[in-house]
């Protein structure tokens, strides 16, 4: 059998843009939300930009904006950030059958603008054989524009709405991650794991206030212990 | 329009730090294969992680962010749209933010 070779044109590139368009829609909240949040924690309109443009990590902003001071800790923020976006050092491997045949800025610049949704869209166009990997540049730089414009948006938004702390908009940026929850379990072998983050980081949080210590410690020691569980399930004779 | 140099700082070295995931991890994992452990253990980091956040978040809130909490996983679990989802969590919330 012989296989194509791996292409990247600009019709791909096109046709991502484009089979993008009616999912645009529904990630315009979060942008929304991340830049009313922005606008609440003290930032610039051209602040919240540059982070949407140079960042494009939803659940990072998110959680870092909720723990933004002045000056930012910048470790707090960074660490925060690494982690949350750990998952995204697994989805690119799953792409290599197009991102080891491509060089350069081809490669590196559809990586910056890889995040969950055009992942999974680009994962399902290479599985159904397709073979211009320019598909997830153009997936990846519609998420990207929409994610700036949206911010933009969200800032003027907040800005005209001038929320206190505490307002229940602010409760959007929670909902985010409820929902999100709701959609990754995937069943029993969840229990564990998120019954030890919850207990970890509400320890944590408990007895260092004030840091952000509590959302690392959580999700390491829960994921830890399931992977070893998981790990030692497989590994037994049978 | 202003940009505070502490608060580009933040943004650059949170850009670096997901790019060293997007790029790094595909990167790094050319050289060298991860072993089963470690996909097992980062196979759990997404879930984890948000449990991490919105547990504490839930208990320091108190019983806005709860109610409305609940008002999100109702409307998902309903309806499994995440817009219309968000919605009815920040409007539960709203209710109790009203009636305090």
């Amino acid at each position: 059998m012989t296989v194509e070779p791996v292409t990247f044109t600009a019709k791909g590139v096109r046709r991502g843009y484009i089979d993008c368009l009616p999912l645009l829609l529904a990630m315009a909240p979060f942008g929304l939300i991340c830049g009313v949040l922005s606008q609440g924690v003290g930032l610039s309109i051209g602040e919240t930009v540059l982070m949407a443009m140079i960042v494009f990590a939803g659940s990072a902003q998110l959680v870092c904006l909720n723990i933004w001071t002045h000056p930012p800790d910048l470790l707090a923020v960074t660490l925060a950030t690494f982690v949350i976006n750990l998952r995204m050092a697994l989805m690119g491997p799953v792409l290599s059958p197009w991102l080891d045949q491509l060089r350069g800025w081809r490669v590196w610049g559809s990586l910056f603008v890889m995040a969950d949704q055009n992942w999974a869209m680009s994962v399902s166009e290479m599985n159904k054989g397709g073979r211009d990997a320019g598909y997830l540049l153009g997936t990846g730089l519609a998420f990207w524009s929409m994610w700036v414009a949206t911010s933009a948006v969200g800032f003027v938004l907040g800005a005209a709405v001038k929320p206190t702390p505490g307002h229940p908009l602010f409760f959007a940026a929670l909902a985010v991650f409820v929902v999100m929850l709701a959609q990754m379990w995937r069943g029993r072998a969840d229990i564990l794991p998120w019954v030890i983050a919850a207990l970890v980081s509400s320890a944590v949080a408990w007895l260092l206030p004030g840091t952000f210590w509590f959302i690392v410690a959580g999700a390491i020691s829960g994921s830890v212990v399931a992977g070893v569980r998981d790990h030692m399930r497989d590994e037994k004779p049978t | 329009m202003t940009f505070d140099p502490w608060n580009i700082a933040a943004f650059v070295l949170m850009a670096l730090a997901t790019y060293a995931c997007r790029g790094g991890g595909y990167w790094l994992f050319r050289q060298i294969k991860p072993s089963p452990l470690i996909r097992a253990i980062m196979k759990y980091i997404p879930g984890t992680l948000f449990v991490s956040f919105v547990v504490p978040s839930l208990i320091q809130g108190g019983l806005q962010p709860m109610v409305g909490a609940a008002g999100t996983l109702a409307v998902m679990l309903a309806t499994r749209n995440m817009a219309l989802s968000i919605a009815g969590g920040v409007a539960a919330a709203w209710a109790v933010w009203l009636l305090k």
